[in-house]
């Protein structure tokens, strides 16, 4: 398969066109201007729609929209951007309309800075708008899987009728890698999948009560809404069962466990490398699927083994810490190396923070 | 006997309608039925919902729709029509939805003349919610959030969609009716098929707004209602078509 | 074996371009991993650039590391901010046609290149970045320029008016580069 040298946002478009996507809207905002960029060229090529919407909330009814007829569809922003889409993601959650978006994430809160950073973390797993309700979050480490994920993304979405979120942070987005794009689904495949959505999707019916696209965020009834809400429930509990995605490295013997998802964990493995070499027991989880969050992984490290835990991650305060310490509940100690607000987390810091703890 | 009458079959048969006495609603949403049937669209129509008592017949329409959050309407409508240009789409939206949290959307989507349908329902007042001021709310009119009337100095004054949008070039068909007599009425109806039929030929942004009375919010009956519509609601928004390139 | 580059400069110097012909080149023509990240400020124009290139024949962690093998300098702004990242032993390209050798180190070895002179000798400003390139691989070895050229000659594929220029600004370089060596 054929290498080629692409930036991470312009990837994770040409990543979505292969997988079907052949609706884009999104807004301006750095460090993920690529993404729109991309698409506004592309899409046209493969019969797909672009739409610069007037606003990050238009952007994602946007998509909301023409998810809703079956059409692959997706949106893409930047922290602050991604706050405004809370109300459509929300609306897609409770419709239960697939759909993908990515999160090209920088630092915060507010405008913050637009350089890269990991400070979304709660929001994309815990919050990502009002309701409760919950989405597959993928965290990139390479160029090569915000396209892999991505192009999954998709999949996901349709098997769910849920929204997927790829949680970028600004290095993944910003940086140039070597990739193998996946190949291109074909227009029959596509029309395939647009067509296995024909029953739900908004796209006009026979004239039957029973079989109109019914397109429904909210219902006047509470009895149906907390019976929606309990299948919700079920599929985030499958999920947690069956989809965690989670890379372990050289726990097995390792005294000193890190835990770091996205560009940190590929700064902390190479820490790893480094501290093995002098024989150091030094290990790595990294949550691939930052939810579902892999807890079974650090819940079932050796604590007899395991001195001390350390979550490394660009947000102060921490935030990935939470899920971190409800794995490991109070059975060894658990120590922080962060830094925040748009900076990029040093090797050294990550080499320091270890020394003092092994 | 010969029947000569019946419901529209957009609508089930079998719930009874949720709005207010002397709302204008049902009259608008049984022409919208009308007109699909009348067309032969049913089966291929899609409505966009806006929030409030727009989406109040959303459980008992019998063709394709879709909530819209607050405001969003048109942009929902914007990715479904682009999404799946051979459907007919229209949004349906009140004067809170499409001229004050949705006013970005609204005109933006007039502005790009996306090949939609608006059907606006203006009564100049927000209806589930409890009678607050709205965009459209006339200058002295009483509202929840405005207990001595719509003040200019303080609130502004009423916003005239038609007019504002008939600024923009892209729009292809701007019409305020209303139905507040039978004539009118008929007037709507033939606006709402000429909008859809712009729409089936591709013609871009069409719009009819419809000025409509709240008689529970207004505080009045339904017809001391009828007549503040026709006497102050029509002074401020005459009927008429604002733009049509056809 | 790991080598990380930064380059610094004016924005307009063709910075970024000089990175990803560099990382491009490595990605298209041999197994090594390579990474390019752009440093990117609010400022359309104007301003510095920089970008960082981490070549490696084993996964890259950082595509930023903290201390770097190899810096090259366009302008003084750029020595001043980046002087300190350069590791003891690296080597500092400079363009020493507006930037001072006199750096207050001499733990680092300097290669020197007038590439704003050479480029305006050349008939266009604008090639210095090439010359640069020029300058770092045939000092480096770090790639084979016959690769690095295919690089730049398919990048300047739309404009084949500029190939000759651009051959001539590269070949400029790499003497320098080769001479430097020594």
């Amino acid at each position: 398969m054929e290498r080629v040298f692409m930036k991470g946002c312009e990837a994770i478009a040409e990543a979505a066109v292969r997988a079907g996507c052949r609706f884009f809207a999104g807004y301006p905002i750095t460090p993920q201007n690529e993404i729109p960029e991309y698409f506004s060229r592309r899409l046209p090529e493969v019969g797909g729609v672009f739409i610069q919407g007037e606003s990050e909330v238009a952007s994602i009814n946007m998509v909301y929209g023409a998810a809703s007829t079956g059409t692959r569809s997706m949106t893409s922003s930047s922290s602050p951007g991604i706050s405004l889409k809370s109300e459509g993601i929300s609306y897609c959650a409770a419709a239960r309309i697939p759909m993908v978006y990515a999160n090209v994430s920088r630092g915060g809160p507010g405008v913050g800075s637009i350089q890269p950073a990991q400070m979304d973390y709660l929001q994309a797993t815990k919050a990502s708008g009002n309701g409760g309700f919950k989405m597959m979050v993928f965290a990139p480490a390479t160029v090569q899987e915000a396209v892999d994920m991505t192009f999954a993304a998709f999949d996901y979405a349709d098997r769910d009728r849920n929204p997927v979120l790829i949680l970028c942070d600004g290095v993944i987005g910003t940086m140039m890698e070597p990739v193998v794009m996946p190949e291109m689904k074909g227009d029959a495949e596509i029309a395939a999948i647009k067509d296995g959505k024909k029953s739900w999707a908004a796209i006009g019916h026979e004239l039957d009560y029973a079989k109109r696209g019914w397109i429904q965020p909210g219902n006047w009834s509470t009895a149906v809404m907390q019976q929606g809400n309990e299948e919700a429930a079920a599929m985030y509990d499958n999920w947690q069962k069956n989809d965690v995605q989670v890379e372990q490295y050289k726990v097995e013997d390792a005294e000193l466990v890190m835990v770091a998802y996205g560009i940190s964990a590929r700064i902390a493995k190479t820490v790893v490398d480094k501290y093995r070499a002098d024989g150091k027991k030094v290990g790595l989880i990294r949550p691939i699927t930052v939810n579902p969050f892999p807890y079974e992984a650090i819940e079932n490290l050796n604590y007899g083994q395991v001195k001390t835990i350390l979550d490394v991650e660009m947000s102060i305060p921490a935030q990935m810490l939470q899920d971190v310490s409800l794995a490991v509940k109070g059975r060894c100690p658990i120590e922080t190396c962060l830094c925040s607000g748009g900076n990029i987390m040093k090797k050294e810091q990550v080499m320091d923070a270890v020394a003092k703890l092994i | 006997m010969e029947k000569i009458y019946a419901r529209t079959k957009g609508l089930r048969p079998d719930v009874v309608s949720g709005f207010c006495p002397g709302c204008m609603h049902s009259t608008v949403i049984k022409l919208i039925g009308e007109v699909l049937e009348e067309m032969n669209q049913m089966d291929n129509a899609v409505a966009v919902l806006g929030i409030g008592c727009c989406g109040l017949h959303m459980e008992y329409m019998s063709y394709d729709n879709v909530t819209a959050p607050h405001g969003r309407a048109c942009a929902v409508a914007t990715g479904i029509k682009r999404a799946n240009s051979k459907s007919l789409v229209y949004t349906y939206q009140g004067d809170g939805d499409f001229a004050s949290i949705g006013l970005g959307e609204s005109v933006s989507a007039a502005n790009r003349g996306e090949n939609i349908t608006v059907i606006f329902i203006n009564n100049g007042i927000y209806g589930m919610t409890g009678g607050q001021m709205a965009p459209t709310t006339l200058l002295g009119m009483k509202a929840s959030t405005a207990p001595k009337g719509r003040i200019a100095e303080e609130h502004g004054y009423p916003m005239h969609m038609c007019e504002i949008l008939n600024q923009l070039t892209a729009p292809y068909y701007l019409e305020r009716t209303s139905c507040n007599t039978p004539q009118n009425v008929l007037k709507t109806r033939k606006a709402i098929k000429k909008a859809f039929q712009n729409q089936l030929d591709g013609k871009g942004f069409s719009m009819v707004e419809i000025v409509t009375s709240c008689p529970t919010n207004w505080g009045l009956d339904t017809m001391k209602s009828l007549d503040y519509l026709n006497e102050k609601m029509l002074t401020e928004y005459p009927l008429g078509v604002i733009r049509d390139n056809g | 074996m790991e080598r990380n580059l930064c380059v610094a400069g004016f924005g307009g110097q063709g910075v970024m371009t000089l990175g990803k012909f560099l990382s491009q080149a490595t990605c298209d023509s041999t197994d090594m991993n390579v990474t390019f990240f752009p440093s990117y400020g609010a400022e359309q124009r104007g301003g510095t650039a920089n970008c960082f290139v981490v070549i490696s024949d084993e996964n890259i962690g950082a595509p930023v590391a903290d201390k770097m093998d190899d810096l090259m300098v366009m302008n003084q702004p750029s020595m001043d901010k980046f002087l300190n990242t350069l590791k003891s032993g690296g080597t500092l390209f400079i363009n020493s046609s507006i930037v001072s050798n006199d750096i207050g180190r001499d733990d680092v070895t300097i290669v020197e290149a007038p590439v704003t002179e050479l480029a305006l000798e050349l008939g266009n400003a604008k090639v210095l970045n090439i010359i640069m390139l020029g300058v770092y691989v045939g000092y480096t070895g770090i790639i084979e320029p016959q690769i690095i050229w295919n690089t730049i000659e398919h990048k300047l594929g739309s404009k084949p008016k500029l190939l000759p220029l651009n051959r001539q600004a590269f070949e400029k370089g790499m003497s320098i580069g080769v001479a430097a060596r020594k």
